[in-house]
């Protein structure tokens, strides 16, 4: 594709502001920065990639690993700030994601050691768990909150902070990892996966493309139920004090 | 309160305030061993904010709770919220069945409630064995309260701080559940802190009373100091001038 029929798609961000426009959406404003930002960022990664591709070192992959991290941190972390050192719980939970995956890729050979493979599926997971977080971190505040008469029922006949909490970490782990597990199910059948659909435009063979689409299913699947469950285990303890006690949540950090 | 009797639960300069906002306001006072003290005083007067403290949901930012001769933290808090047992206020449920609910103490220790004594329990607080098995959302406020109660009795605690346990029961639910306190109280020398709003209660079934008003303790000692109060405030809060 050239940078000409690249402009050219721009008419797509054009129908969308026209139609903001004269409906009063209010979108326009929101539409622009998105395109701006998008093709901004993309570029940038683009160039980027090229770079470490060419570099052939494996320190740029691990800084491009760092900086995904980096940001999906700053991403989810928001919505997490009722709950003490939320910073340091996303980053180990991003790490561990992104080890586990990688190390059984790479350990049983299914993907090659190189930026091509690493960064790309890096991103994936990183990008999955970012967005699992922030799924889990959701809903276990507010079950949190709305169940609070609850916790403190089960403390006071003598149960443990784990036992208090146990309803909701568990509803929560559940409500996030759901909508993987329940999209996997139809998955194919109704939309083609992103990555297998660029395979495939980019003239990839269309078995070779559903095999890798598989894989990737299977990790994220990995992904999601590892961030779910590490986060939460690594989330609810902050909740108590030493004595067993509801520490009050905090709105802000 | 001066009693020449044996206290199971000791405050001294008791406070807890949440932000600037003083909850409990240096409280010094005892409760007998053994015994029933009523708890009354306005809405608002941190008479459950109390309870939290000595069931230790909570902990004071000042002064010291002693119970039976040993300072509150000097516990493992799961024993002692098992010894000190609390029914709240809300009557707080979890999902599922009577059953369920009543098993809970026992279910948190890895143990299950054997089904006779969970009958046993649900007669003794006037609700009928048909009740062990509903989902505990078809039952009315009053059973609620109930089972609540009941539950609170698994644990066999020592000292049994009741919220309001009888706020929205009819007259005979309350007389059933005032004898069933007043026979655990004498059958096994339990201890009894009652919180309620109704002062003919208060003054029926107490040994002792305690009127707490904005956080302080006003007046203490037998329970017919509700009929002839020496505090001003107080006078006036047993007219009804309050509330
Ligand atoms: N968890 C809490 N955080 C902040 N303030 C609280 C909390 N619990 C209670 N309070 C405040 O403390 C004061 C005393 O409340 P408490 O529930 O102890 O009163 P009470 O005597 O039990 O009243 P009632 O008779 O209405 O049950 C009230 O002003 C209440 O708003
Ligand atoms: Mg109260």
């Amino acid at each position: 594709m050239s940078y000409l029929t690249l402009a050219l798609s721009l008419v797509f961000v054009l129908i969308p502001i026209i139609l903001s426009k004269t409906l009063n959406l209010g979108l326009e404003k929101d539409t622009v920065i998105a395109t701006v930002r998008s093709i901004i960022q993309l570029l940038v990664v683009g160039y980027v990639l090229q770079f470490v591709f060419d570099a052939e070192n494996f320190i740029y992959i691990i800084l491009m690993v760092i900086l995904m991290i980096f940001a999906a941190t700053q991403n989810a972390r928001k919505k997490g700030v009722s709950i003490k050192g939320i910073t340091w719980k996303l980053i180990t939970t991003y790490i561990v994601v992104e080890v586990l995956t990688q190390g059984i890729l790479l350990g049983f050979g299914i993907t090659p050691a190189t930026a091509q493979y690493i960064i790309p599926i890096s991103g994936m997971m990183i990008g999955n768990s970012m967005v699992l977080s922030i799924l889990f971190l959701n809903r276990f505040t507010a079950e949190v909150e709305s169940n609070q008469d609850k916790t403190e029922l089960i403390l006071s006949l003598g149960g443990t902070p784990k036992q208090a909490i146990h309803k909701q970490l568990i509803t929560s782990i559940q409500a996030s990892t759901i909508p993987t597990i329940e999209s996997q199910k139809t998955i194919g059948l109704v939309q083609l996966p992103g990555m297998m659909s660029g395979q495939i435009i980019a003239g990839a063979d269309p078995v070779q493309a559903v095999q890798f689409q598989l894989l990737i299913l299977f990790l994220l699947l990995t992904a999601a139920v590892v961030t779910s469950v590490l986060l939460g285990f690594l989330s609810y303890p902050t909740l108590f004090n030493d004595k067993m006690q509801m520490v009050k949540i905090v709105e802000d950090e | 309160m001066t009693t020449a009797e044996q206290p199971i639960i000791q405050l001294k300069n008791v406070t807890f305030s949440d932000g600037d906002l003083t909850i409990i306001n240096d409280i010094t006072g005892s409760f007998p061993e053994g015994r029933i003290t009523t708890l009354v005083g306005p809405s608002g007067a941190g008479k459950t904010t109390l309870f939290r403290l000595l069931n230790r949901l909570i902990s004071p930012d000042t002064g010291e709770i002693v119970i039976k001769g040993k300072r509150i933290e000097e516990y493992n808090p799961i024993e002692l919220r098992r010894k000190v047992g609390l029914a709240l206020q809300s009557a707080t449920m979890i999902n599922g069945t009577v059953f369920k609910n009543l098993s809970l103490p026992l279910t948190l220790q890895g143990e299950e409630l054997p089904e006779e004594e969970a009958n046993e329990l649900l007669e003794d607080v006037a609700l009928g064995k048909d009740f062990l098995h509903r989902n505990i959302k078809d039952l009315s406020g009053g059973q609620k309260q109930k089972v609540s109660i009941a539950r609170t009795l698994v644990n066999k605690p020592k000292v049994l701080l009741l919220d309001e346990i009888t706020s929205s029961l009819d007259r005979v639910s309350q007389q059933d559940i005032e004898e069933l306190i007043q026979k655990i109280n004498q059958k096994y020398g339990t201890t009894i802190i009652w919180i309620t709003h109704n002062l003919e209660q208060a003054l029926s079934i107490g040994d002792y009373t305690w009127v707490m008003m904005a956080g302080e303790l006003i007046e203490s000692g037998e329970s017919n100091l509700l009929n002839e109060p020496k505090d001003e405030r107080v006078k006036r809060f047993v007219r009804g001038d309050m509330e």
